[in-house]
Order: structure tokens, then sequence, then C-alpha cells
């Protein structure tokens, strides 16, 4: 591990032009990821500078129904909060589906947000990997690869998005706030997070020294029909190998609205929106659930060991709409 | 035939006497240890899987602040015996494997030996590695024997003649991944070398073996080196001596009057500190029209390393388990490039009574046969590998119970036909073995404290079993004393000698020198002794081994529910009936059979270490990717045993419980699996890929 300063500011915004002053560093927050990658030489950062007590630690009401969580709330507050649990079912059984207790009580909702792929290269540093170390080569997609993307992937980086916080956020269509040197802006969930393409090393579209403050959840009719399925080797304690978070919205037997995405499948939470399309208006019948799926599926490049998650994400879409559907 | 005394202690439900430091923090593991001005070691490993150090740079780490040294194949101190390629750390600049030590840095932190450890740049001439497990290789060997020394092949009648003319007939071939042992617990050494003696605390399975082994490779005397282990934290056949201890011990040498600390990390217990081979194994079964084995062949083929041969024996119960008209067991080895794969619990029969057990319900369903009744019928009269009867064989008493307590007797043979919602519903039965080892080598000392009370001194190993408790209570009966008058000291070779805690064998092994010890004090002292009073036995030769094999047996059943939609598996109970002589202690051992079927339940379903050929090392070499099962995957367990008598195993009556609960569990769960589905795998792990189709 690489030795590093430790910096703590007054407010967000000294944080920020700390932070921004740096070549490189990071924000340190729950730390359950970034000390582990720093641990084993992954990540390398030079400082960190301490935010956990800068931002948000609320979860407020605002004012056209929808919530927004600080960066700093914990994911067991954002799992076990009222509001959330009855307004956004899904993305409470979300976060509740990770991780374990331990972690969860410290991981934040910014933190979470930024999580690196748990590919088995990124976290070796004997093998060449693109996203640690630009321009070294993909090992995984040769390799090993059953945990892999299935969409969206590049010859750069066929590597997964872990959260699923994430996935039943883009399903919600959540605005993130962040402050950086530029100021304050929103960019929406699905436009946070990037593909792969020549430059797997950028998780996200956030700039240097830019710090997620707060996330907003807007006002949906349909997110209280909501629910995450999660699919997984093990029954607690692993990543998806899939999982589909939906919100529906079913009247007189026809689908008026859906909400879908997929984690486990590609380099970001994967929004549906194939699916959503085939969805809306279609009656609500496990054939329309099917088509909806495969629709969405029909641009999947399986790699060698992952195959499986091709019918594997077009029987849990299925399902999970049927679930929703029935009210199960 | 033994004779056997009055037994209140054994038998009884004994809290764990070394619990309450345990669940306080309070009982010190090897790391933790109290010691003054202590110096850290960190590792570097090799990023080729064969090749040669040409040049390693050293000169950043050693420039750091609070570095002390740092050791590679040119400053470390030479060893006296290098006969085990595996002990020979930094004694060359071969490279075997990929993770071998190429270095090591010394310093006054933790984080500065990391550190350091990372700044160390090692060039290296890589060679054309190989490490792929292929049934197909032309270079596959027969070695000598297979571990730890049965003949590699055995051949009974002829199987050839005998497959071809029967009514029914299996041929399948199926395969176990490469897994690792991971005690919570890491591997772990202080080692402090002063004036020539050597102490090391140490993370071991046999504080006497491994002092042997030190002794040797350092060519000290033996009485100069002490190895301490009060407190181990799981081991699994994994903790013997490894290039780990070998390379702490170097750097006590070369920091002498200083202890070294050197605890692995989780990623660096994926290479060099052994590991269950892959196996690829062939069945062929043949039965008549009565479902009678008619012949029965298994033929199995591991890995093993170029640098130390370990041949997992996995056709081994095989050669036990039926009776059968014919039969040929055979075992081939493919030398690679990897780390030596080693012991790890139930070696042999974990694997092999996956593939056979499995082979066995195949062969029931081909018969038209109840998978219990099938095994039933093809019980044997004598053990066909010795051909002497078994001490005691209640396999049958096993199966019936456990198909009693299960629930079976209503099962629908048909695959795919049980729902509930979305989940397919089986269920699975297997049968489990395991031989009753004993080894000789130990011996028991017993003091008399006074006031009633008794020394019992054994360097003997509790792993995590419960040895602690069961030895006290072995003690207390074989003094006729009470066990809360036995003061039990175990963990150090200052202590009598003693085996390994291995092959299940500690109970027979130490309990009969135990009891041998207090034969001679009643002997020699009376009922009235006096303050010191002493005597000291070894255990003794079994003078029925010759007379009666002897092995455990049991069953596993369990039931499986499998997602439709995703292929998840989920296992929400089991039950396992066990038949292994006296139980010692019925809570500890309840635990043991929960523990050992708990790891069947992950060999099933999770565990699998991952190489990329290309690199030649253990990818998921974490346990966020490498999965064992967790509280959730753990379902009910229902654990009973026969109440068996058996006066030739041992003074106990007792027979070795540390690893039979793992043997039939696998196959139990793909049998259940198969009736839920109708898919068959094969192939360990079970996962949802593999449903899916």
């Amino acid at each position: 591990m690489k030795p590093f300063r430790y910096e703590r500011a007054e407010d967000v915004s000294g944080a920020v032009a700390t932070l921004a002053g740096e070549r490189t560093g990071e924000y340190l927050a729950g730390g359950t990821n970034l000390v582990d990658l720093m641990k084993l030489d992954i990540m390398q950062p030079d400082v960190l500078v301490d935010v956990r007590c800068l931002t948000s630690g609320e979860i407020e009401d605002l004012p056209d129904g929808g919530l927004r969580i600080g960066a700093a709330v914990t994911n067991s507050e954002v799992a076990a909060d009222a509001r959330v649990r009855s307004r956004y079912p899904v993305l409470s059984q979300a976060l509740l589906s990770g991780a374990s207790g331990q972690l969860r009580n410290l991981a934040t909702t910014g933190g979470n947000l930024l999580q690196r792929t748990r590919c088995p290269y990124f976290y070796d540093t004997t093998t060449p990997c693109n996203k640690r170390e630009p321009g070294t080569g993909c090992s995984a997609l040769e390799g090993c690869n059953s945990g892999h993307a299935i969409l969206g992937a590049s010859r750069h980086c066929v590597a997964t998005h872990p959260s699923d916080m994430a996935v039943a956020m883009t399903a919600l269509d959540a605005v993130v706030r962040t402050q950086g040197p530029a100021g304050e802006r929103e960019t929406p969930i699905t436009a946070l997070y990037r593909l792969p393409g020549q430059e797997p090393e950028r998780d996200t579209t956030l700039e240097h020294a830019e710090l997620i403050t707060a996330v907003d959840l807007p006002a949906l009719e349909l997110s209280s029909n909501s629910r995450y399925r999660k699919v997984r080797e093990r029954a607690s304690y692993a990543f998806a190998l899939v999982s589909v978070a939906a919100a529906l919205q079913v009247r007189d037997g026809v689908v008026l609205d859906a909400r879908i995405a997929l984690g486990g499948v590609a380099h970001r939470p994967w929004r549906a929106r194939k699916a959503e399309d085939v969805l809306r208006g279609a009656p609500a019948i496990e054939q329309s659930f099917r088509a909806a799926a495969e629709a969405e599926l029909a641009d999947a490049v399986p790699l060698r060991d992952n195959a499986y998650k091709v019918p594997l994400a077009a029987n849990v879409m299925t399902r999970t709409l049927l679930d929703l559907t029935e009210g199960r | 035939m033994t004779t056997t005394t009055e037994r209140r202690a054994i038998g009884a439900s004994v809290d764990r006497r070394d619990g309450p430091q345990k669940v306080t923090g309070t009982a010190p593991y090897a790391y933790e240890h109290r010691f003054d001005n202590p110096l850290y070691l960190f590792p570097v490993q090799s990023d080729v899987a064969r090749g040669r150090v040409m040049r390693i740079d050293a000169s950043a780490a050693e420039a750091l602040p609070g570095v002390v040294a740092v050791l590679t194949h040119e400053s470390a101190p030479r060893l006296a015996d290098t006969s085990d390629s595996e002990l020979a750390v930094l004694q060359a600049g071969d490279v075997a494997f990929r993770g071998q030590y190429v270095a090591a840095a010394i310093a006054e932190t933790l984080e500065t030996a990391r550190y350091a450890a990372s700044l160390v740049r090692v060039s290296c001439h890589q060679e054309h590695h190989d490490v792929e497990l292929r049934a197909d290789r032309d270079d596959l060997y027969k070695p000598d024997t297979v571990s730890p020394d049965y003949p590699t092949d055995t051949q009974e009648g002829d199987f050839d003649r005998a497959f071809s003319a029967a009514a029914v007939k299996l041929d399948e071939t199926y395969t176990t991944p490469m897994e690792h042992h991971n005690p919570m617990e890491p591997h772990t050494t202080v080692a402090l070398w002063e004036a020539g003696d050597l102490t090391v605390y140490e993370s071991t399975q046999g504080a006497h073996w491994d002092r042997a082994t030190l002794a040797q490779v350092f060519g000290l005397d033996q009485d100069r080196v002490r190895i301490i282990a009060p407190y181990v934290g799981g081991a699994f056949g994994s903790k013997t001596v490894h290039a780990n201890t070998v390379l702490a011990v170097l750097a006590a040498q070369t920091a002498e009057g200083r202890p070294v600390k050197f605890a692995l990390t989780r990623q660096q217990m994926f290479s060099g500190v052994g590991y269950r081979t892959p196996t690829i194994q062939r069945i062929r079964l043949a039965a008549d029209g009565d479902g009678h084995l008619m012949a029965t062949c298994h033929d199995v083929v591991d890995q093993t390393a170029k640098i130390k041969e370990f041949a997992e024996p996995a056709a081994v119960p095989t050669r036990t388990m039926y009776a059968t008209q014919s039969r040929r067991t055979t075992h081939r080895l493919a030398a690679l490039d990897v780390p030596a794969p080693s012991w790890m619990r139930a070696p042999g029969e974990a694997p092999g009574m996956f593939a056979l057990e499995s082979a066995m319900d195949e062969m029931a369903i081909k018969c038209g046969l109840d998978p219990v009744e099938f095994r039933i019928r093809n019980e044997p009269e004598v053990d066909a590998e010795t051909g002497l009867p078994y001490s005691s064989r209640n396999l049958i008493a096993c199966l019936r119970e456990g198909a009693r307590r299960f629930g079976w007797a209503d099962r629908d043979p048909g695959p795919h036909a049980r729902h509930d919602g979305r989940w397919q519903v089986g269920t699975g039965v297997a049968s489990s073995t395991f031989p009753v080892v004993r080894f000789a080598g130990s011996v028991a000392r017993i003091s008399y404290l006074g006031n009633g009370r008794f020394l019992v001194a054994i360097d003997a190993a509790d792993i995590g079993t419960g040895a602690w408790t069961a030895l006290a209570q072995i003690a207390a009966d074989a003094l006729g004393a009470d066990v809360d008058d036995i003061d039990l000291r175990i963990g150090d070779t200052r202590l009598p000698a003693a085996s390994i805690a291995g092959g299940s064998s500690g109970i027979t092994s130490w309990g009969s020198a135990i009891f041998e010890a207090a034969r001679a004090f009643r002997e020699r002292h009376g009922y009235s002794p006096s303050d010191g009073d002493q005597a000291e036995a070894s255990t003794p030769e079994n003078p029925d081994a010759g007379n009666y094999a002897m092995r455990a047996f049991g069953a596993c059943f369990a039931e499986a529910r499998v997602d439709a939609d995703t292929g998840e598996v989920r296992i929400p109970r089991m039950t396992g009936v066990f038949a292994a002589g006296r139980i010692i202690n019925p809570k500890t051992a309840r635990s043991q059979f929960i523990g050992g079927m708990t790891w069947g339940l992950g060999m099933a379903l999770h565990e699998e270490s991952l190489v990329d050929p290309r690199f030649g090392h253990v990818l998921n070499h974490d346990f966020a990717s490498y999965h064992i099962p967790a509280n959730a995957d753990s379902g009910q367990f229902d654990i009973a045993w026969i109440d068996e008598e058996d006066p030739y195993v041992n003074p106990m009556g007792s027979k070795g419980i540390g690893e039979i609960g793992i043997v039939g569990t696998a196959a139990a769960i793909a049998n259940a699996v198969y009736h839920a589905t109708g898919i068959r795998v094969r192939s360990l792990p079970i996962t949802p890929a593999k449903l899916l189709g």
C-alpha cells in the first residue's frame, strides 16, 4: 500500500478546492471499497480528502413528492427509511440485497455509486487490465469471463458495474447532484455512467474533484409498484450474476408505464429502454414481458463463459414483471 | 479386543472448555501472543508461472525508513536441506509456479513491509508454462502410490469381461474443480531466532511434525526448536510447514534476536499453502437385472506439481464401498507448473465419493430401484480391499435411519415432478465413509497435582475441532476422575510428542495414548497418589489392526430447490446420520458434522478456484469471488448417529468424525438437483449457468 496524505476540509467547497489542487486523489466516505483497493495497490491516490461529515446525512422530501438522499446517508439508513420503503421499494430491496449488514452500516450513498468493478483481472495487479492500467489490454475478453458484460462492452473492457443500489436508481430516473471546481450541476444517473468504449479507465462522467452531494429521486406514480430481483450463486453476500430493477403500472390489463434496469450485464447499470418501449400499451401478460425482454437482449454479445446471462436476464425480467402484475 | 472402562465423561455434552476464551477474544492465536519489538514480513511473489529470476532491484525498498532488510535468493540465509523443493525458499532463482516467493521485505511496521515489498522490482526470464489438467494429455503418469501410501491401481476379477456382458451399464465422467482450504485464521508465523535457538508461534495442526520439518530444513537439533500453538483457527490439512513458515524463519535468522511476524493475506492463501487438485473421474458401473453390481471401474486423473508430488486418492473409497463381482481402480497424474496440491479435508473421499455416489444414483435409476435400496442390495460382507471383516459397518442402519428421519418413504422417484411456485423441488441421498486412522508416535504424560487434580500433557492440536474438551473427557474416564479435575496442556513441543491433527485421527491417536498413560499411572501409583506422581505412555499399536477393516460410515439426505427461471439452487434441509463408533462429546460432534456437511454444501454449489491458463494462478483469490456458504445458504441440519459399539478401534470405541460429514453431501445435493430438475450435473460446482442449459 502506497503512503498517502489524509486531508479534512471544513465544508464541501473546501473539500473540492483541496482535491482540485492535487494531481491524483480521491474522496473518502465509507471507504468500504476504496480502502481495499488501496491495500491491494489497485488504486494509489496521493491524497484522501475525507468527506464523510461534509455532505448531507439526511433524506428530505422534495416539493414534487420525490426524495433527496444526502450523499453521506448510509446504505442501511436508506434501506430502512419508511418513505423509501413505501414509495420506492425497489431501492430498499436493492440495498438490502447487497453486501453485508456491517458494510451497509458504513457504506454511503455517494460511495456506493462509485464502486469499482469486481472483474477479477481488475482486482489482480499482476494481470493486464485496461481499466486499471490503460493500454495493457483486457484479460477478461479471452479469459475467465462468466461474470462479465453481455451488453455495451468494447474490446477494451468487458467489466460490469457491481452496485445494486445504482441499478434501482437507474430504473427510477434518479438525478445525481454534484459540486466540482466548475460549480454545481445535476446529472441524470443514466448520464453519470459510461460505457467502456476506448476509455474503460473512466467509470463515470464526473470530472476530477467533482463530489456527489445528493441523489434526487423524482416522484413517480409507478415506483410504489416496484421490485428488485437479484440472481446470485449463493443466497447472500455475493455480487449479482444478473439483477433486475423494475417498476410497472398496469390499468385494465394494459401496461401504462414501465421502468426497467438491469445489473450484472454491462459496464453501467443498464436501462432497458427498448423493453420499456415494447411494453407501453401492450397487454400485461407473460408473452408481452418475454417479447420486451427479448427486444432488450437482441443486441447481447455473450463471451466464452457468460452465454447463460442472456436467457437468465430474459427469464428474470419476464418473471419480475409478471410478479409485479400479479402483485406477488 | 480392547478393554474399556466405565464412562461418565465420554458421551457427555461437555461445553467447550476454550469457548469463553474464544468468544471473548482472549485465546491467543499465533499472531496475538505478546512480543517486544517485533518486525514484520511481507513477501514478493513471482508474476510468471515458470522461469528464472534474472535481476532484483530492491534499492527503492531498502531506502525506505523502517526497512530492515530485503531477502532475495541471493541474500537469504542458506538452508541445510533443500530436498523438499516446496520448502527450498529463496535458495535459487528458479520459478516453478506463479505466486512463488521471490523476495521479502522485513520492516518495523506491517505497513512499511507491505509498501517496501511493492517497491521491489523483479525481472524474470519467462518460460513457457503448462497449467492445464485434461484427461487427454499424453504425459499422464502413474505414481508409485497415492496419498499417503495406498496402491495406485487395484484390480479384482475381470472388469472388462463383466462390464461388456452386463445387462445395465453406466459410463460417465465426473469432475471436481480446484478448491482451497481457507481456514478463517490465515497461515501465521511468529519466529524468533536467538543464539541458535528457534522459537516459532505457529498456526499449525501438528507442532511436533513442524518441529521435525524445520529442524531438518534449517539443520538444527530438534531440541533447539520450539513450536507453540495452543489455539488454531482452522487448518483442514493446509497447516503444516509450507514455504511461508520457512520464509518467516529465514527472516528471523536474518534479524536475529527480534521476533518476525508473518500472517498471509487472504489473497496469499491461494498460492503455496496447498489446495485440492481438480479431478477428472471416469466411472463405469454394470449391474445384473436385479441391481447387483457386476463391474465397477473408477479411473481418476489428478494434477500435481512438478516440484512436489501429491496424488489425491479419489478412487480409494470405491475399493471398499460396495460389493461387486469385478473391480478396477486407477490413478494418473499430470505434473504441472503449479503450486503443490496437498491434503484437504477428506482427501480422496470428498471428490471420489461425489463421483461414485452420483454414479450410484444414476445406476439405481437405470436399474429401476430406489437409491437407498440399490445401495443396501450391494452391501459387501467383507472389505474387498483387505479381505477382512469390518470391525463395525452400519451403512445400512444409517441409510434406513436417515430415510426415516428425512421422510424418504413416500418419495416419487420421477425427476422434475414437484413444484412449489417457481421452485422445482427434489431429494437425494448418498453414502459416506472415512477410514479409522491411528498414527504412531504420540506420548501422554499424566502428573498428579494433589486435591484430586491431574495434569495431562500431550502436544496435540485443537484446530477448532474440540480437542481441548474431548481429550479432557477421555482423560477423566481413563483416570476415573471428574472432567473438572483434568488440567490439559496441548499445543507446545515442550510437551510430550503427538502426531498431527489429520486424517480424523486425533482422538484415536492421542486418546489411546492418554488411556495407556492413565493405565500406567494407576498401576504405578494406585488410587491414592502423591503430589508429583507421574506416568507416561505412548499410543500402542492396535492389536486388532490386522484382523479387521475399520471405517466410519454415514448417509446424507438433501432437499434441493431450484428456481425454474434462474437456476439458483437452495438447500433448505439436510439429514446426516453417521455410524462412527462412540461419540465422545455429542455437542461438539454435532458441530463437527454440521461443519462437514456445510463444507460439502459449499463443494456442491460454490467452491471453485478459477485458473486462467495464460497466467497460471488463481484469479478469484478472495472471499468476494471464491464463494463458501453464508448463513443464508445453510438450511436446517438434522444430525443423528447410530449407537455403534466397536470394541476394536481404540479404548474409547470411537471413530474420527472431522471429515466424514463432507463425504456424501455433494453427491446427495447433486442427486437432489437431478430429482428436482431432470438435469444431471456431473461437474462441480452446480451453478445457475449449468442449470439454465
